[in-house]
């Protein structure tokens, strides 16, 4: 996977401060599963928290330490403190490589699992279909689209956040393949087509787009190409 | 301060705890307070924050990292669960270097040190609207579209802002390797 269209830095910024309304958190947190180049600048804006949070002034404590028995416990001789690091550095490099095989990336498949064709679809339009995905906050959905048809035409009045699952999708600028985003904001319309294999993608925005009804623009096809 | 971290995970100090918690509890809280918890609220996640980093310290002691990152992206994750009762989708930092080792190497420490200098420098020097909406979305938990609205500003300059300030800090970052 060749990834070449990546996070806005300020979403990725808004995501490590942990400020990123929870649709857009999950796809950042998908892309972020397959791309090394977007987690380095993550680490890099944690670094930027934590300077924040070490010029905090501090807020006077009333318990001057926390009633921890397990501190103590853990400290008497012949314990082991925690779990050997080797243990648990393992485990996260086991979980990061199966992320990496699966098609669906591992914090989005927490939500709808592993197989996008076992998923149930509602069909919306001729060649268009859409799952909706529940979330706490903000509006979360997957798309699949048959060769050549075009996406709806939509503005926004907030972020809106697509990634490439499987297939491709272009818009007038751009080409964009598996792993890929689309990260833009309310200064954007743009109506983007499934490529000749067609595509799944997620789509998550932080407020309703700006059409009355996504079904109304699915429903009208694309007859340019 | 990352070699509090080592004495806790390899020699589970109770003495290195404390000292942990006397430096990292107060601003933890005050984190906390900043974003919207109560004082007894604060308190107890400022807490659970520093057990928590007690608990994994091992997964971080052969980190090169910085001991304030990791305690920010803790607290950051269990203010997202308890305070906003979202999922945090974020992972806390594994570090750079995989393999478990004791001692960070002298001139890898002391290149982080200064990474963590560089960046306390360039935060200081950001011209006031560029700060602002980083502490906007860093300690007051808003979203791009919240701090729009607080400052009464589109949306697009909102993120153009935090952009130019993340340049700034990245650049003074590049100029080190």
């Amino acid at each position: 996977m060749t990834i070449t269209r990546h996070l806005d830095d300020s979403t990725l910024m808004s995501f490590a401060a942990g400020s990123l309304p929870e649709a857009l958190a999950v796809v950042a947190a998908a892309h972020l599963s397959v791309c090394p180049r977007c987690r380095d600048e993550v680490a890099t804006m944690e670094m930027l928290g934590g300077a924040l949070l070490g010029g905090l002034p501090g807020a006077a404590m009333r318990c001057p330490l926390p009633a921890a028995p397990e501190i103590e416990r853990h400290a008497s001789p012949g314990s082991p403190a925690v779990a050997p690091p080797g243990t648990a550095r393992g485990a996260g490099r086991r979980a990061a490589r199966g992320a990496a095989l699966g098609e669906v990336p591992d914090p989005l498949a927490r939500l709808i699992g592993n197989d996008l064709d076992g998923l149930r679809w509602r069909w919306v339009a001729p060649g268009s279909w859409l799952r909706h995905v529940p979330i706490g906050n903000g509006r979360l959905h997957l798309f699949k689209c048959s060769r050549d048809v075009m996406l709806p035409e939509h503005g926004h009045e907030g972020s809106e956040i697509t990634m490439v699952l499987r297939g491709t999708i272009s818009d007038s600028t751009d080409l964009y393949r598996v792993g890929d985003v689309c990260d833009i904001d309310d200064s954007i319309e743009h109506a983007p087509v499934a490529g000749t294999d067609g595509c799944i993608c997620v789509v998550a925005q932080d407020r309703p787009p700006r059409f009355r009804s996504l079904i109304v623009r699915l429903a009208r096809p694309w007859h340019g190409m | 301060m990352a070699d509090l971290l080592q004495r806790i995970a390899e020699r589970a100090d109770p003495a290195a705890f404390r000292e942990l918690y006397e430096a990292y509890g107060p601003r933890v809280k005050a984190y906390m307070m900043r974003q919207g918890a109560d004082a007894g609220t604060a308190e107890d996640l400022a807490q659970e924050t520093l057990l928590t980093v007690w608990r994994k310290a091992a997964l971080y002691a052969g980190d090169r990292g910085s001991m304030t990152t990791w305690v920010f992206a803790i607290a950051r994750n269990l203010r997202i669960d308890r305070l906003r009762r979202e999922v945090p989708w974020q992972q806390l930092p594994e570090g750079r270097l995989t393999e478990a080792s004791s001692e960070p190497l002298p001139d890898e420490a002391m290149a982080e040190k200064e990474r963590q200098e560089r960046v306390q420098a360039a935060l200081a020097e950001l011209p006031p609207e560029q700060k602002d909406v980083v502490i906007l979305a860093y300690l007051e938990g808003l979203s791009h579209s919240e701090i729009a609205e607080r400052l009464g500003l589109p949306l697009g300059t909102v993120k153009s802002r935090m952009r130019i300030a993340y340049q700034k800090i990245r650049q003074t970052l590049e100029s080190l390797e």
